[in-house]
């Protein structure tokens, strides 16, 4: 698969329908080409920028700047070691040279299994659980080196519980057609009606 | 000491203690939505005028006035746009997460609250890329807040007032949580702070229409004050720092953790060493320094611990409280490796836009680098404080810009703090030869 499938397609209109302007669907439709493929093809690229409206290379532009968006298949699973300060306190590094060591590989590097893909990220937001990491962005807190072979062991059989490359929420936002106040595009109307509510004070502004 | 925040004194963090709090059954459970139907009893104006009463100063890093940025946008010019800045990556920093994760529908009804006093015609909550948790606790949040009436068409049956609350995520960039750059990754375009003036996106923001950024713990305040008045809330904490503040203290303390606790009275002291929140050093360690507001902000010691967490005494004495972040060093910490790790993030993170932060930040990695491998030069210390210099003129407090955002400058913070404190530990990194040339040249100041 490469362009965006008719299920992921569908997905994809839904999302282009909460924006006002269709290009602001960029990122979370290239997160659904990751979804739908482990990683951001070409093709998929091309398709998206068919969608929004842009040029290839504009999507292109936008996709290379962002961490997350892989442009060459990655493994089954991301394990990113925290290596924020805190988590750097606390034994980061350490971590880090022995996920190396067990995985034979360098940040960056694929086992030839390919099943997981080792990064040593910046600050992920557990700072108070150090050192952390995230397996397909999922949390794992206060990891010791037996947590991390384990866990190494876990997703090598299949038995940790964790979504394929490309998967985040497991909910996506719905918005029922009778709920929905509709995008506000920024060429459209003027005042919203509720401000009229007290109109000597609603154009009062500072 | 002053006393901590008793539970029944916690604002934001209040439903963190029930297991359904990020529910919608047990967000109404605990009184939930009652500020969107309060403000909804009052004039659009009125409401933003509690806020003004509350001084609420924001709770992303800079600490403006919440009430006053909303006074930015220019009369006339619709629509307006809210967009909430969820996108926590300050290394340290750990609360919006949690108040995503655990209370969804609080941060919902604030977004709602602050549409409604300002007319702001749709809502885009920006949460961070690695956060999939956060992204899916806030997507069932808002099935069942559309659901149930309390966003999209016609909030709670009102026929004038509907707006829609858009779940966006991004894909990891620390840049972005800089709001203009926060504005052009919602563009779809790569997150690069956009030049200034305009300083606020309150005149110019996204689509090029006004637009409030605020961030999650700001606005996860406005259910709060609008259900218990502006007034209640300034009584709270401090006269300049008022309410409640959300800080994460990490690092080399006995209990780390994320503590609510009343804003501007509580001193690092209290926060550091008292048995309810951190709990002090592990055991038979002392304290060698602490980054008191992120890794932005220059680092504080022994004699700044009585100091209240309050805006205006920890700028005054040369920092920040900037995003809640405290992380706590002990003895056995190597402040070279530290001072690299930190400095190592900036260089990493920078969008490459502004010369001096590109060029500067990588420079102080590569030299600090070279240092911790043992093949520092002689003038490599000085070499640091100058390129420091060109980053950030006059290394400053609050620092000087020659770049159009902060983060260059924010490097400058952890060199800064560790040469002038410890310079004999990076001296001690350097060869024999290297230091005694130092030393007969007069290189050190």
């Amino acid at each position: 698969m490469a362009r965006l499938s008719p299920s992921s397609l569908a997905v994809a209109q839904e999302i282009i329908s909460r924006y006002p302007v269709a290009r602001s669907a960029l990122i979370p439709l290239l997160h659904l080409a990751q979804e739908q493929d482990g990683h951001v093809t070409e093709e998929a690229m091309a398709h998206i920028a068919e969608l929004v409206g842009v040029a290839p290379a504009e999507v292109m532009g936008t996709c290379s700047f962002y961490e997350m968006l892989k442009r060459a298949p990655v493994g089954e699973y991301m394990v990113n070691i925290c290596n924020g300060i805190s988590c750097h306190l606390l034994g980061s590094s350490e971590l880090i040279h022995h996920a190396e060591a067990t995985l034979g590989v360098k940040p960056g590097g694929t086992t030839d299994d390919g099943k997981i893909t080792l990064e040593a990220v910046e600050c992920i937001a557990a700072c108070t659980e150090a050192p952390c990491l995230q397996v397909n962005y999922r949390y794992r807190n206060r990891v010791s080196i037996t947590d991390f072979d384990r866990l190494v062991d876990d997703l090598r059989a299949g038995t940790a519980g964790v979504a394929p490359h490309g998967k985040l929420a497991m909910v996506r936002q719905h918005i029922g057609d009778d709920r929905r106040a509709g995008a506000a595009p920024p060429d459209g109307q003027g005042q919203p009606a509720w401000l009229a509510r007290n109109p000597s004070d609603a154009e009062a502004g500072p | 000491m002053s006393a901590p925040a008793p539970p029944d004194l916690r604002i934001i963090t209040s439903r963190f203690e029930f297991e359904d709090g990020h529910t919608l059954a047990g967000y109404e459970r605990t009184g939930g939505y009652g500020g969107l139907r309060r403000a909804l009893t009052m004039a659009p104006a009125d409401v933003h005028g509690e806020v003004r009463i509350a001084s609420l100063l924001g709770r992303g890093g800079a600490g403006f006035p919440a009430g006053v940025k909303w006074g930015f946008c220019p009369p006339g010019v619709w629509p307006r746009y809210l967009v909430v800045n969820g996108d926590e990556s300050e290394p340290g920093t750990y609360k919006d997460r949690l108040l995503m994760e655990r209370d969804p529908h609080q941060l919902i009804e604030g977004c709602l609250i602050a549409c409604y006093a300002l007319g702001l015609s749709q809502c885009f909550l920006y949460v961070r890329g690695e956060m999939a948790h956060a992204q899916e606790r806030l997507a069932s949040a808002l099935n069942e807040a559309y659901e149930a009436g309390y966003a999209g068409a016609n909030v709670l049956g009102a026929e004038d007032f509907s707006v829609d609350i858009t779940l966006h995520w991004g894909a990891g960039a620390y840049i972005v949580g800089e709001e203009t750059a926060l504005i052009e990754s919602l563009e779809g375009n790569r997150g690069m702070p956009r030049l200034k003036p305009p300083y606020f996106p309150a005149s110019i923001g996204l689509y090029g229409q006004p637009t409030i950024v605020n961030n999650v713990e700001t606005l996860s305040n406005l259910p709060w004050i609008v259900a218990n008045g502006g007034e209640a809330f300034a009584a709270m904490g401090a006269e300049s720092s008022t309410g409640t503040r959300v800080f994460a203290v990490s690092g080399h303390v006995a209990t780390p953790g994320v503590f609510e606790v009343p804003f501007g009275t509580t001193t690092f002291r209290d926060i550091i060493f008292d048995p309810r929140y951190a709990g002090g050093m592990r055991p038979g360690r002392t304290l060698k320094t602490f980054i008191p507001g992120g890794a932005s902000s220059p680092w504080f010691f022994d004699e700044h611990l009585d100091l209240p967490l309050e805006k205006a005494a920890v700028d005054q004495a040369g920092s920040m409280l900037g995003s809640g972040a405290i992380v706590v060093m002990d003895d056995t910490t190597d402040v070279v490796r530290a001072c690299h790790n930190v400095v190592r993030f900036f260089a990493r993170e920078s969008c490459g836009k502004c010369t001096p932060c590109r060029e500067g930040t990588s420079w102080l990695e590569k030299i600090l680098s070279r240092i911790l491998a043992g093949q520092g030069r002689p003038q490599d210390l000085d070499l640091l404080m100058d390129v420091c210099d060109n980053i950030s003129p006059g290394i400053k407090w609050p620092p000087r810009q020659t770049t159009i955002c902060p983060l260059g400058p924010s490097a400058v913070s952890p060199i800064a703090s560790a040469l002038e404190r410890f310079r004999g530990e990076f001296e001690a990194y350097l060869p024999a030869a290297a230091v005694s040339v130092a030393t007969s040249s007069g290189a050190a100041p």
